[in-house]
C-alpha cells in the first residue's frame, strides 16, 4: 500500500493566550507542534502499513518551519515526506489550501489512500480532507473510526455519525478523515528519531508542482478574513458564597427558590 | 460558476432527511435562513435529497419559512453518499443559481459543503456562529471561532457565488410553523448519471447512549473539579431529580470518566437547553462555545472568579461535594411537594 498522510503544524493552542489590550494572539514562545488529530492519521496509517506492507509519505503545507512536524512524523513511523513552501502559497483559506495538496498528491504518481486528519485544531474546519478529494475526483470518508477488511481494491469502514456509525465499503483510492477512536497514537522511537534527524526532507514549490498560480495562496483564496476580534459573554450573576454547612443551606434554598420560579422544578 | 455575482440570487437551506423525515437541523436552518432571505430581499429555497420523503414533512418546511422546496428523490438517495449527493447538488445549483447556501455541521454537511466547493469554486466557512448580510454590499458575513474558539474571525466572499457555511446543530431554535404561508414544492429527478457511488453503505450500527443530550431541556454538565472518576455517582441523585442529561468538559472526557458523547464545547457537542447547570467547571471559551447560548445557566464552583460565573446566571461559589447532595435532596422534595 502507498499511503499519503497530510499533516499540519500548528500552535499548541492550549498555551495560546490573548492580548487582553490588542485582543490579537500572543505567539510568542507559543510551542509548534503536528495538529493533535493528525497523530491518528499517522497511526492508522502505521498500522495498515505493518499488516499490508508498503510505505507511508507524510506532506504538509506551511512555512520552512514547518519542517519539524514531518520529521516528527518520520520519528513516528513514517518513510518519507514532502515539505511544500512557497511565499506564493501564504494566506491559502481551504480552498486554495487543498488544491496545493492535491496537486502535490498528483505529482507523486500511484496511491492506495490519502489519510487525514478529522480537522485542524487551529483552523478547525476539517473542510481540508473533503476538500482534496473534490480536486482529485476521489471517494472522501469522513469520521472514520474503524479500518478493515483492507485489499488491494477495497476497504471497510466504520464511520461515525450522529446516531451511531455506518459501515462503509469505499473502493481505493479513496481520502479518509480519521477521528480518535481509530488508534492510539504512538511515541516516536529513539531509532526514528535518528532516522528523522538525517533524512532528506524534499522542499517543492509551485512550479514543482505544476500549480496554477492564480489558484495559489491568498489570491486563490474565495473567503476573505474581515475582522478579528474577542468573544464578549456577559449575564448579570446573581452569585451566593457558600463556605459552611449554613451557609451552603441558605444558598441551595435560594437556588431551589430561583429555579422554581423559572418553573425548572 | 465563477465572479459572475450578478447570476446569482437566493437563499438556500440544506435540508436533511433519515427514513424518509425531515431533521430537525433543517428547521433551525430555517431560522437562520429566513433571516438572511429577509435581509436579502429574497426568497428561501430548502433543498433536499432522499428517497420517498414525507410529503407532509415537505410542506411543513413552507408552514415553518421556506419559499419553495426542492426536492431530489431517487433509491441511490435514500442515505448520504457523498458522490451522488455532490453531483445532483452541482446540478441543481448550476440550473438555480442561489446566492448563499448554508448546512448544518453535521457530519453530511461538513462532508457534503467542502466536496461541492471546491468544484463549484465557492467560498465555503465552517462551523459559524452568527450569519449576517453586511449593509451596502449585501455580502454574506459568516463568524465562527478560530484558534480553539479564543478569537471569533468575521469572514466574507466578496467575488465568488454561491457563498457557502455550515452551522452548528443546536446552535439555533428551529422555526415553528406559521399560519397561512404558501410555497411551492418542486420535484426533481435525480440525474442517472450522477447515481454512480464508488462508497456503498452496507449496514448502519445505532448507538443509543448518543442520544439524549442534545434534545435535553436540562442539562447537568462536570468538570474536573469532579477530582475522580468514581465520583461521577454524585451526579446521578440531581440528574435524577431534575431529568437531566449528563454532559462533561473535555478534560472529562479525555481523563475517560464519561465518554465523548458526553463532551460539550468546541470539539464536541453544542447544547442549548432550558437550564445548564454547571458543576466543577472552570469555564474556558472552548467549553463557553458549546453552551453559551443556553437559557438559564447556573454555576456551581469553589473559585470565585472562575470564569463559568460570567455567563451565568446564577452561582453558588462552594465545594460542589457539599453542596450538591444538599441540592439533589431539596429539588426532590420539592418536585414530591407539587
Ligand atoms: C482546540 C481545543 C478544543 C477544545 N475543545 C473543548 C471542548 O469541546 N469542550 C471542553 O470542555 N473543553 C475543550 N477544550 C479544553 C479546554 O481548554 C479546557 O481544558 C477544559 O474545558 C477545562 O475543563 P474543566 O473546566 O473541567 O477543567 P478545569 O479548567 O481544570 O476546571 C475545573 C474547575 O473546577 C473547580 N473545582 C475544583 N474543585 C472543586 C470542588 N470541589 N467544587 C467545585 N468546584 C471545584 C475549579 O475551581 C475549576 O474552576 C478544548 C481545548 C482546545 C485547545
Ligand atoms: N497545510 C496543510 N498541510 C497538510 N495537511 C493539511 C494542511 N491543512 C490541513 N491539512 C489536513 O487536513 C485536515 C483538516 O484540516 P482543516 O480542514 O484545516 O481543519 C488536517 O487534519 C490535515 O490532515
Amino acid at each position: 500500500m502507498r499511503i499519503i498522510v497530510p499533516i499540519k503544524q500548528v500552535p499548541e493552542t492550549n498555551a495560546v493566550k490573548m492580548d487582553s489590550e490588542t485582543g490579537t494572539m500572543i505567539r510568542d514562545g507559543v510551542e509548534a507542534i503536528i495538529n493533535p488529530l493528525d497523530l491518528y492519521a499517522i497511526e492508522s496509517a502505521i498500522q495498515l502499513r505493518e499488516e499490508h506492507g508498503g510505505e507511508i509519505i507524510a506532506l504538509s503545507m506551511g512555512p520552512p518551519k514547518a519542517a519539524a512536524a514531518l520529521r516528527e512524523a518520520i520519528a513516528m513511523g513514517c518513510d518519507s515526506a514532502v515539505l511544500l513552501s512557497d511565499k506564493a502559497f501564504a494566506g491559502a483559506d481551504t480552498w486554495a489550501t487543498s488544491y496545493v495538496l492535491a496537486k502535490a498528491v498528483e505529482h507523486m504518481g500511484d496511491y492506495d489512500l490519502i489519510i487525514c486528519g478529522e480537522r485542524a485544531t487551529d483552523g478547525d474546519t476539517g473542510q481540508v480532507g473533503p476538500g482534496i478529494a473534490s480536486f482529485l475526483d476521489l471517494p472522501v470518508a469522513t469520521y472514520i473510526g474503524k479500518v478493515d477488511q483492507v485489499s488491494k481494491k477495497s476497504c471497510r469502514l466504520h464511520r461515525l455519525v450522529e446516531n451511531g456509525h455506518e459501515v462503509l465499503d469505499v473502493e481505493l483510492p479513496a481520502v479518509l478523515t480519521m477521528v480518535k477512536e481509530v488508534a492510539d497514537p504512538r511515541l516516536p522511537t529513539l531509532r526514528g528519531k535518528q532516522r528523522a534527524k538525517k533524512v532528506d526532507l524534499p522542499v517543492w514549490t509551485a512550479t514543482d508542482i505544476n500549480a496554477d498560480a492564480d489558484k495559489l495562496g491568498l489570491a486563490g483564496s474565495p473567503t476573505r478574513v474581515v475582522k478579528i476580534f474577542r468573544p464578549q459573554v456577559a449575564r448579570q450573576c446573581e452569585k451566593i458564597i457558600a463556605m459552611d454547612e449554613s451557609d451552603i443551606d441558605r444558598a441551595v434554598d435560594r437556588l431551589v427558590t430561583f429555579l422554581q420560579k423559572k418553573d425548572f422544578i | 460558476m465563477v465572479k459572475n455575482k450578478q447570476a446569482h440570487s437566493g437563499v438556500w437551506i440544506l435540508a436533511e432527511q433519515a427514513d424518509g423525515k425531515v431533521q430537525r437541523i433543517s428547521y433551525e436552518l430555517l431560522t437562520r435562513g429566513r433571516d438572511l432571505a429577509d435581509k436579502r430581499h429574497t426568497d428561501l429555497t430548502a433543498i433536499i435529497f432522499g428517497s420517498d420523503i414525507n410529503a407532509k414533512d415537505l410542506q411543513a418546511l413552507i408552514d415553518c419559512g421556506a419559499d419553495k422546496v426542492i426536492a431530489m428523490e431517487a433509491a441511490g438517495l435514500e442515505h448520504f453518499l457523498v458522490e451522488p449527493y455532490a453531483c445532483c447538488m452541482l446540478k441543481v445549483i448550476e440550473d438555480y443559481r442561489p446566492e448563499i447556501i448554508i448546512a448544518g455541521a453535521t457530519s453530511t454537511g461538513r462532508t457534503l459543503m467542502p466536496y461541492i466547493a471546491i468544484k463549484a469554486n465557492a467560498g465555503l466557512t465552517a462551523d459559524c456562529t452568527v450569519l449576517d448580510i453586511e449593509e451596502g454590499t449585501g455580502h454574506l458575513l459568516q463568524t465562527r471561532p478560530a484558534i480553539g474558539g479564543n478569537i471569533l474571525a468575521t469572514i466574507k466572499t466578496p467575488q465568488h457565488r454561491p457563498q457557502m457555511a455550515t452551522v452548528r446543530p443546536h446552535s439555533t431554535k428551529p422555526a415553528t410553523k406559521q399560519e397561512g404561508r404558501t410555497g411551492e414544492i418542486v420535484h426533481l429527478k435525480a440525474p442517472a448519471e450522477c447515481l454512480a457511488s464508488r462508497i456503498n453503505r452496507v449496514a448502519f450500527i445505532s448507538d443509543e447512549s448518543q442520544h439524549g443530550l442534545q434534545e435535553a431541556d436540562i442539562v447537568v454538565a462536570v468538570g474536573r473539579g469532579i477530582k475522580k472518576g468514581e465520583n461521577m455517582t454524585l451526579t446521578e441523585p440531581l440528574c435524577e431529580s431534575l431529568e437531566a442529561a449528563l454532559g462533561a468538559t473535555r478534560d472529562v472526557v479525555d481523563r475517560g470518566w464519561l465518554s465523548y458523547p458526553h463532551q460539550i464545547g468546541l470539539s464536541g457537542k453544542t447544547v442549548s437547553p432550558k437550564l445548564y447547570l454547571a458543576v466543577g467547571i472552570s469555564g474556558t471559551i472552548q467549553h463557553l462555545a458549546g453552551m453559551q447560548t443556553s437559557e438559564t445557566i447556573v454555576a456551581i464552583n469553589t473559585d470565585p472568579d472562575a470564569q463559568i460565573f460570567n455567563v451565568a446566571d446564577f452561582g453558588i461559589v462552594g465545594n460542589l461535594f457539599d453542596v450538591l447532595p444538599v441540592l439533589a435532596e431539596r429539588i426532590r422534595k420539592a418536585r414530591n411537594h407539587q
